[in-house]
């Protein structure tokens, strides 16, 4: 199985860092914006970025994470996982802006249903959407990250795998495999 | 997991451990769902529920439809007090003509036993049981669980005592046969004459004082004398029943520990429990009540999930 390396940690740290910045110089001290982990791979990057900022910043950084199984568009239509995760919001978005943090963007419907689900909680005043990896040929929803770490270039018989250092891997990776064949 | 063993929910007797385990995760899932600004996700969409009671209820009639709705199911009612049953139709023309309407699943309570299990045989749709007769209450015993679960952790090694009418009640034994799957300890408690016969082989202790079934347990869950069941006298009054069986807040201070006690509802206040009980802090029977609405709503969800 071909595996090729598309981020090392060295680039992720990097990326994380940019990111901060580029939340910083848009949304100032965050007295109105909040950061929405999706579940259940976003909200370790929605940790690590909270961490952060909050030793840039010195200030606590409202964040939450956002479940969105119940939203899902496939529901009965393919197998999915039925169990949700853990959403944790103690905070309402109403009239905030909200930056919806997720590791991989593929198709968008993740987005899509987890803009919905965000809407139960209020209604902000404007979102974002960070990911580190925007596979930007695959898209089924008219749906485009703010802010990205890398854009690349696969098909659907390939795999993204984000793998964290945090989850038991051996470093920060991103990578890029193919699915095997049946 | 991915999908529960079956695609009914019949009784608590066919399910695994597994299965009450899923239903019991997905529920504390809807419950933070419940409790948000918006209550409402939109996964059964495409799903219409029948709602089919041919005997009296409010919680449960309420707390399904409840569920179906905050489920975003279309939903339709009915009861057997104002309809067709009454000239005549037979149980499964009345369902099946309910279906042919386009109906994906069916929550029927029945005074019948069995009458679920006899309709999930016949007709296509997802079936589930919300009380049939004397037999099972199973969607009453997973929220009782959940409750318990919520109150003290882990079920395994618990002693629940379940206090009052088991003869008559479904609930009764749902609750055993879900509390025994989720590796909790068992007792009975009630006057002889509302305890059925043989109800030792189930594996539960069978305890005929009130007092040492209390002092004995962690949870006392109580259920309500059901005389419109009764034909014969169980008991000589509901005065003395209450006077050997009614639990009161002196009972529950003379124990050395704190107990947690629940109701499935409707309470006879005075007859099983006692005001200065009922609103106490040991009981739950609000939170019970809540959880109900999570607890259905996860047993739809993943009802409607399960591939034929």
């Amino acid at each position: 199985m071909q595996k090729r390396l598309v981020l090392n940690q060295q680039q992720i740290q990097i990326i994380l860092k940019r990111f901060c910045h580029q939340l910083i110089e848009n949304h100032d001290n965050f007295d109105n914006t909040v950061l929405l982990g999706l579940q259940p791979r976003g909200i370790i990057l929605l940790d690590r970025i909270v961490e952060e900022l909050e030793k840039i910043s010195g200030k606590k950084v409202p964040a939450g994470y956002l479940d969105a199984t119940f939203h899902r568009d496939d529901f009965r239509r393919r197998d999915f996982p039925l169990k949700a995760n853990e959403t944790k919001i103690d905070f309402l978005v109403e009239g905030k802006k909200v930056i919806l943090v997720d590791d991989v963007l593929y198709k968008g419907r993740s987005v899509r249903a987890a803009m919905d689900a965000m809407i139960a909680f209020g209604r902000p005043q404007k979102v974002e959407l960070m990911v580190l990896v925007d596979r930007k040929l695959t898209r089924d929803y008219p749906i485009m990250p703010d802010y990205f770490g890398i854009r690349v270039n696969t098909i659907d018989t390939q795999y993204v795998v984000v793998e964290w250092a945090s989850q038991g891997q051996p470093e920060d990776a991103v990578w890029i495999t193919e699915k095997e064949q049946k | 997991m991915s999908q529960l063993s079956t695609r009914h929910l019949l009784g608590i007797k066919d399910l695994t451990e597994a299965d009450i385990q899923f239903i019991l995760e997905t529920a504390e899932n809807f419950k933070e769902v419940i409790n948000r600004p918006i209550k409402k996700v939109p996964s059964l969409r495409d799903i219409t529920i029948a709602n089919i009671f041919f005997e009296n209820s409010t919680r449960t009639r309420l707390s399904f439809e409840l569920a179906e709705k905050r489920l975003s199911a279309d939903v339709v009612n009915f009861s057997s007090s104002n309809s067709s049953v009454k000239k005549g139709e037979t149980l499964v023309d009345t369902v099946n003509n309910i279906l042919s309407m386009k109906v994906d699943m069916v929550v029927m309570r029945h005074s019948s036993p069995g009458a679920p299990h006899f309709l999930a045989r016949n007709v296509k749709a997802n079936i589930v049981n919300a009380g049939d007769g004397t037999h099972e209450h199973p969607t009453q015993a997973l929220l009782d669980a959940f409750s318990m679960r919520e109150k003290l952790g882990d079920l395994q090694g618990k002693k629940i005592a379940i206090i009052g009418d088991i003869l008559h009640s479904r609930v009764a034994l749902s609750n055993i046969f879900c509390l025994q799957k989720l590796g909790a300890e068992v007792m009975v408690c009630g006057p002889i004459t509302l305890l059925p016969k043989h109800i030792e082989r189930l594996g539960v202790k069978v305890e005929l004082d009130v007092r040492k079934a209390l002092a004995w347990c962690d949870v006392a869950n109580v259920l309500r004398i059901q005389l419109e069941r009764q034909q014969i006298k169980y008991f000589p009054s509901l005065r003395e029943y209450s006077l050997y069986y009614g639990i009161n807040k002196k009972m529950l201070e003379e124990l050395d520990k704190e107990i947690v006690v629940m109701h499935p509802g409707p309470i006879n206040r005075g007859v099983e429990l006692a005001s200065d009980v009922a609103d106490s802090d040991h009981a739950i029977i609000l939170q019970q009540v809540e959880n109900g609405v999570a607890v259905r709503m996860a047993v739809l969800y993943l009802l409607a999930a399960v591939k034929a």
